[in-house]
């Protein structure tokens, strides 16, 4: 297990771990998201070629209301 | 003669409106009256954000279907952000999850007044228009700032009316009218610090192209009938400023003719 901040809560994933199926453990499979690791914005397409590394920071965003 | 409809000729990037209202979609106190405030509004672009948000926090679905049930265009923002980089990764998430490549972008340089910093948001507007954004600056009243802006190629301009939430109006008038003096052929839209809909008539008057607020109306006792009232005032604004105020005189003239006045003999 590798040890992540996923908006900036520390979790555990096993290492090695797609985003893709991250994201799915995490319960975003189905809901409307964008994704950055470590600042950097990732792609959707990509999510299935990202593997999760120790470390990583993890920002995951839904819409919200804004000014 | 017939009663004038609603002008359609408000373009930004390339696309036209017919309202010159964009309203903000925070702060409402039910999701509902954010609803019911964007169908009074008469706006046909509305503002939103992204948040980290937890998979089971459902609370903000609902806000995010009566958006797109609006049939309004999208206007995401890059709210909070503090550097360069943060604010043009936000960009590349927005573009993603809203599928829109307009973006109002922020870069705050101070956390007291949410004042933009200047520098950061030339460097950010940059770097998007070469990634292929349409970027909405929310910038402050410079005149430098804003030519750099257009410089970089910004095709419109948001500059301040006053600090965000503050309802103070239009703090710096000498400002804001070299600004839209100097830069006539930019569209120009004065977002944040408007609290009544009568500053917003006035910024109008001054021949500014369209208004962006959100707290005004969401902190209203009744928001959608606010959100009206500055619709109401954005027309009155746009006509008063097609129509040519008059100029303002130091002594009185009267209205009525003077020949003819009765009972004035002369001595």
């Amino acid at each position: 297990m590798i040890t992540i901040s996923l908006n900036n809560e520390t979790k555990e994933i096993a290492a090695n771990t797609l985003l893709s199926d991250a994201l799915v453990q995490w319960g975003f499979g189905e809901t409307k998201i964008a994704v950055a690791i470590n600042g950097e914005f990732v792609p959707r397409s990509t999510y299935n070629l990202r593997a999760i590394v120790a470390d990583d920071q993890i920002d995951i965003v839904k819409p919200v209301g804004g000014g | 003669m017939t009663r004038t409809t609603p002008e359609k000729n408000f373009t930004l990037y390339g696309e036209t409106f017919a309202s010159r209202f964009l309203l903000g979609t925070a702060l409402y106190t039910s999701p509902q009256i954010m609803r019911d405030a964007i169908v009074q509004s008469r706006c046909e672009i509305v503002t939103l954000g992204l948040r980290r948000q937890n998979p089971a926090d459902r609370a903000g679905d609902v806000i995010w279907q009566f958006i797109q049930q609006s049939g309004c265009r999208l206007l995401p923002n890059t709210a909070g952000c503090k550097s360069v980089k943060e604010a043009v990764t936000l960009a590349e998430m927005s573009r993603e999850i809203f599928n829109t490549d307009w973006i109002k972008l922020e870069v705050i340089g101070d956390d007291y007044n949410l004042q933009p910093d200047p520098f950061g948001l030339v460097e950010a507007s940059n770097i998007l228009i070469k990634k292929g954004f349409k970027v909405l600056p929310y910038c402050t009243d410079d005149l430098i700032l804003c030519k750099r802006l257009v410089d970089v190629g910004c095709e419109v301009l948001m500059p301040w009316g006053a600090p965000i939430g503050t309802g103070q109006g239009l703090l710096n008038r000498y400002n804001l009218s070299t600004l839209r003096e100097r830069i006539k052929d930019i569209p120009m839209i004065i977002d944040a610090g408007l609290g009544a809909p009568s500053q917003a008539a006035e910024a109008m008057e001054m021949g500014f192209d369209g208004i962006l607020l959100n707290t005004a109306v969401a902190k209203a006792h009744n928001p959608p009938l606010m959100a009206e009232a500055f619709a109401d005032a954005i027309d009155a604004g746009r006509k008063a400023y097609n129509a040519g105020l008059m100029q303002k005189r130091q002594t009185a003239s009267p209205s009525t003719p003077t020949i003819g006045q009765p009972f004035w003999h002369q001595q």
